[in-house]
């Protein structure tokens, strides 16, 4: 099944507080990602590949083209789509790994991880049983679940960050250098989980720089230097 | 499908030439938090006051769906159907606590009073359901025939709040609700207020300054600017990919402060 369909998709950015600068990132992209894939995007630094994993879930917006998001339901083009609407893709559809976590301050790290279950009106014990099996499977020592990850290592707080990320299926999950502040033993971990999501038949659409892990989880690279022409 | 609750179109209120709220159209829709900011001055009150038909205005149509999904047309509506609505339907939370609660009456009065408006008439009742609001917004309920004239300023605002929803509104306003407090203070008012919106599903039209708060609270923002709204979206969308020369201000100046 077919679950995003981008077509010529462009995005510009125009920085009004510094003179008006122009910045051409991404020049008629198309691509597209089935279930059960892994599509991995590939190019320099600042050629706008966290742009475009972030257009796929709505928090960019694309300039042009179209950007057609396959849920269970219904198709949906994000580029026109009104913001219930995306918000209904996040719930359900759409999940998303960035790089860092953006802390919610004062919500401990098991509030954290526990609620997308919560919004899924799962029972307690489920929840529960899910949430210490995630933490420990991502080696987040017992005495941080109660604190709120602001005070976390980097590498302790990305794992908070994919803990709540992945711990509900996701038909289609963005990952954008999910790992780029772990220890091999934790890659290990995420590069797994992202197996496993696969398996489970997610679409899924990942930057990852480090080579080994590319070779080991792609099925399918997008090199964007090759498709814009800035 | 869900329909908005609250449709707002081309609705003006000019008080001099370019100054109020000029042309502003705008859906409200169930359970959704809609964040409204902007330089001061650009409009937010003005709005604010507008949609919860405490102003009216100038020309623009606003119509709102209550729970028995009655339709009224706000500007068309008499006095006392306002009132109704405000007693039953609205929540209004201004910035100034002084402007929402009556300092001389007790806390539990100030719930009670509410209440009583929607109907209540059992003393034991409405004093049970007023315990049980102060300790909802983590005010001691042993405070309870305390006049809030003695309160801080961060419980008066809780109990504006406690106040508010315990008739269960389906539409609140908020102006600046973590306005005048400190940060601390703040960062706790915030906590209750973002699990008090998500229990009870309402919807809530939130004017901010702040857009840590904004970020926090809201489904979707608005950016006004000289009484227009310039830019609208989700509000994570509109705070890391702004389009308009004014929002890239506003969100520039936040980044340069953390
Ligand atoms: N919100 C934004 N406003 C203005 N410019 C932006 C914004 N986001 C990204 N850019 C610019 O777009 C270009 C692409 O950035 P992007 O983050 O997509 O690159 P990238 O390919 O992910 O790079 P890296 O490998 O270093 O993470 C950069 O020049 C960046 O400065
Ligand atoms: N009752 C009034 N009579 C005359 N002018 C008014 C009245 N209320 C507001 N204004 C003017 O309308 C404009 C918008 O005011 P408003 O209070 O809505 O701004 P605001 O966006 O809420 O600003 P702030 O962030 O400072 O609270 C201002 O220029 C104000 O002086
Ligand atoms: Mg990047
Ligand atoms: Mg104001």
């Amino acid at each position: 099944m077919r679950r995003i369909t981008v077509s010529e998709v462009s995005k510009t950015f125009t920085l009004h507080n510094q003179g008006g600068t122009v910045l051409p990132v991404l020049n008629r992209i198309s691509l597209h990602v089935d279930a059960g894939e892994l599509v991995v995007l590939s190019g320099p630094s600042g050629c706008g590949k966290s742009t475009l994993l972030k257009m796929l879930f709505g928090n960019y917006l694309a300039d042009q083209g179209s950007i057609l998001i396959a849920g269970d339901e219904e198709e949906v083009d994000l580029v026109s789509a009104h913001p219930h609407q995306v918000l209904e893709l996040r719930r359900h559809t759409l999940g998303f790994v960035s790089q860092f976590l953006r802390v919610i301050p004062r919500v401990s790290t098991w509030d954290l991880v526990a609620e997308p279950l919560e919004r899924r009106q799962m029972d307690r014990e489920e929840i529960n049983e899910r949430v210490s099996r995630m933490l420990r499977r991502l080696n987040l020592p017992e005495r941080l679940w109660t604190l709120a990850p602001a005070t976390f290592s980097g590498g302790e707080q990305q794992r908070v960050n994919i803990a709540r990320s992945m711990i509900v299926h996701y038909p289609i999950l963005l990952l954008d250098e999910p790992t780029a502040s772990l220890d091999a033993r934790n890659r290990d971990v995420v590069a797994e989980m992202v197996q496993e999501a696969r398996a489970q038949g997610s679409a899924l659409v990942g930057i990852f720089h480090d080579d080994e892990l590319r070779g080991r989880l792609a099925d399918r690279l997008v090199m964007l230097e090759a498709t814009q022409c800035v | 499908m869900r329909e908005p609750i609250l449709t707002a179109r081309d609705v003006t209120r000019e008080y001099a030439p370019g100054q109020g709220c000029l042309g502003v159209s705008l859906d409200v829709w169930p359970g959704e938090v809609l964040g409204i900011v902007g330089e001061s001055g650009s409009g937010k009150s003005t709005l604010l006051r507008l949609l919860s038909g405490q102003e009216s205005p100038d020309s623009g149509t606003l119509q709102f769906i209550d729970r028995h999904q009655t339709v009224w047309d706000l500007c068309s509506s008499s006095e006392s159907d306002l009132r109704y609505l405000g007693r039953t339907e609205f929540g209004i939370i201004h910035q100034n606590p002084r402007d929402g609660l009556r300092l001389r009456i007790s806390a539990g009065g100030n719930i009670g009073e509410r209440l009583m408006g929607v109907g209540e008439r059992h003393y034991g009742d409405i004093r049970a359901e007023a315990e049980k609001w102060l300790a909802e917004v983590e005010i001691d309920p042993s405070r309870i025939d305390d006049r809030p004239a003695v309160f801080s300023g961060g419980m008066q605002q809780r109990l504006q709040i406690a106040r508010n929803l315990v008739t269960h509104p389906k539409l609140v306003f908020m102006d600046e609700p973590t306005g005048g407090l400190d940060v601390s203070v703040q960062a706790k008012l915030l906590d209750t207020l973002k699990r008090l919106v998500h229990d009870l599903g309402i919807s809530v039209v939130i004017v901010t300054h702040d857009m840590g708060v904004a970020r926090l609270l809201a489904d979707r923002l608005l950016v006004m600017k000289s009484g227009q709204v310039i830019e609208s979206g989700l509000t994570d969308q509109v705070l890391d990919d702004p389009h308009a020369a004014y929002t890239q201000q506003l969100v520039a100046s936040i980044l340069q402060v953390n």
